[in-house]
């Protein structure tokens, strides 16, 4: 295939089929996908994400969440914010949607081999994560201590809270999990995910941070990372622009030098330093 | 077992904290336990300590009517619990409801507070580690209220 073909390829959607559909709090879904024709090409690397086309409504950009090792179905998770996203999750299973990608530069996972992981996740910010989690926990012995930390707004708005649970009682994970607004029945961490820093079991010269999130949040974790003694080097984070082509062609998510599409959307956080401080960017 | 003196000499709070005053603080601090479920203090009392927390896990609640009460912050292991006693009326501005079996050093905010007077290099180190403190706190409430996770922007 030439690069023109590769390219064109990349803006057509391929027609895929809504499987399934779980709510995980009471406005966020988790959605799985297969491909029509029942072919297997649903590789992707944690962190990358996939154009979703609602027929008739429009396409949207989303993390892929699922399982990297497994090939016959893609999984994303969804908030529904706005008129499309609204739409994509109130399909029923058995539409037909169409996707596009994956696209992007994922989380780094070969070169956090051999080092300690620290995953810190906002909100929805966990779903682009939870692959790289799997990714982790599928090649265990490659990988030193894992630690998650994890900050929702209240606690019905948690993702994945079995998942969470099951993480933490494997070996060698460290699993905190904190809320904005606590109420009565929750017995966990209250504060923002920053305050979790201080429970958590790091060791800095041998670790590599992945954060998502809103971006002030990230602002605030990665300040924490610092202090902390991690090596600006060795800190990701995943943005989020309004990403149209996924191909680098339209520059709606042009960030500074950088397409977040086509460049990111995973960024080491010494490439966009900069950037993260500028006022309205 | 350990001793208070070792016990609040390796507080994070009291790290570094010269020979002296540490003398001085531990005139003023006692062990203590608390069940699940209990109030270590309930808002409007009347505030004459401060806890180094040990082990467990605290809840700060807000009343308000007609809701259930409301946790604006969780403290645990290594955090302090408790600045009302520095500062007058000395009255406690939430209720502090333990949700796992807490262990923790109990000070006399009283005898510390006259310490402090008779002893403004005491009181000096006492306030500024407070006082680093409440500037964490008020990071993570102003960070808090900006509600990062809401949808609504």
């Amino acid at each position: 295939m030439t690069a023109a073909a590769a390219q064109f390829d990349a803006m057509v959607p391929s027609a895929c089929v809504l499987k399934q559909v779980t709510k995980e709090t009471p406005d966020t879904f988790t959605l799985a996908v297969a491909r029509e024709n029942g072919s297997g090409e649903n590789a992707f690397a944690p962190g990358q994400f996939s154009m979703l086309w609602v027929f008739g409504v429009g396409e949207l950009p989303i993390s892929i969440s699922g399982d990297p090792s497994k090939h016959d179905e893609l999984v994303y998770t969804v908030r529904s914010v706005g008129k499309a996203t609204h739409a994509l999750v109130s399909q029923k299973p058995g539409t037909e949607i169409g996707v596009r990608g994956p696209f992007g530069h994922g989380w780094p996972f070969q070169a956090a081999r051999g080092h300690d992981v620290i995953i810190v996740a906002g909100g929805i910010g966990l779903a682009p994560l939870r692959p790289m989690i799997y990714e982790v926990f599928q090649n265990r012995a490659e990988y030193g201590r894992l630690v998650i930390l994890y900050g929702a707004r209240s606690p019905r708005e948690l993702l994945y809270r079995k998942e969470l649970a099951a993480w933490a009682r494997q070996p060698e994970t460290q699993v905190l999990v904190t809320v904005d607004y606590g109420g009565i029945g929750w017995h966990g961490h209250v504060g923002v995910v920053t305050t979790l820093f201080k429970y958590a079991r790091l060791h800095p010269a041998r670790s590599v941070a992945m954060i998502c999130g809103p971006e002030i949040m990230m602002r605030f974790v990665t300040r924490q990372l610092q202090e902390h003694g991690l090596q600006e080097q060795n800190i990701y984070l995943s943005m989020e622009r309004n990403m149209k082509c996924a191909a680098g062609f339209c520059g709606h998510c042009q960030y500074g030098k950088h397409f977040i599409c086509k460049d990111g959307p995973v960024f080491p956080y010494a490439e966009i330093a900069q950037l993260l401080d500028k006022y309205e960017l | 077992m350990q001793t208070l003196e070792r016990i609040i000499e390796e507080h994070p709070f009291f790290e570094g904290l010269d020979h002296g005053f540490m003398d001085l603080v531990l005139g003023c601090a006692t062990n203590v336990r608390f069940g699940k479920d209990t109030y270590i203090f309930k808002e409007g009392d009347t505030a004459n300590t401060f806890y180094l927390i040990r082990q467990g896990n605290v809840a700060l609640e807000i009343f308000a009517p007609q809701r259930k009460p409301i946790i604006v912050a969780t403290l645990g292991e290594g955090e302090i619990l408790g600045w009302s006693w520095l500062l007058p009326p000395y009255h406690w501005k939430f209720h502090a409801h333990v949700l796992q079996d807490t262990r923790a050093i109990a000070l006399d905010g009283k005898c510390l507070r006259k310490k402090c007077e008779e002893n403004h290099d005491l009181g000096y180190e006492v306030l500024k580690r407070f006082a680093g403190i409440v500037a964490q706190r008020l990071e993570s409430t102003r960070f808090q209220l900006l509600d990062v996770f809401s949808a609504q922007k």
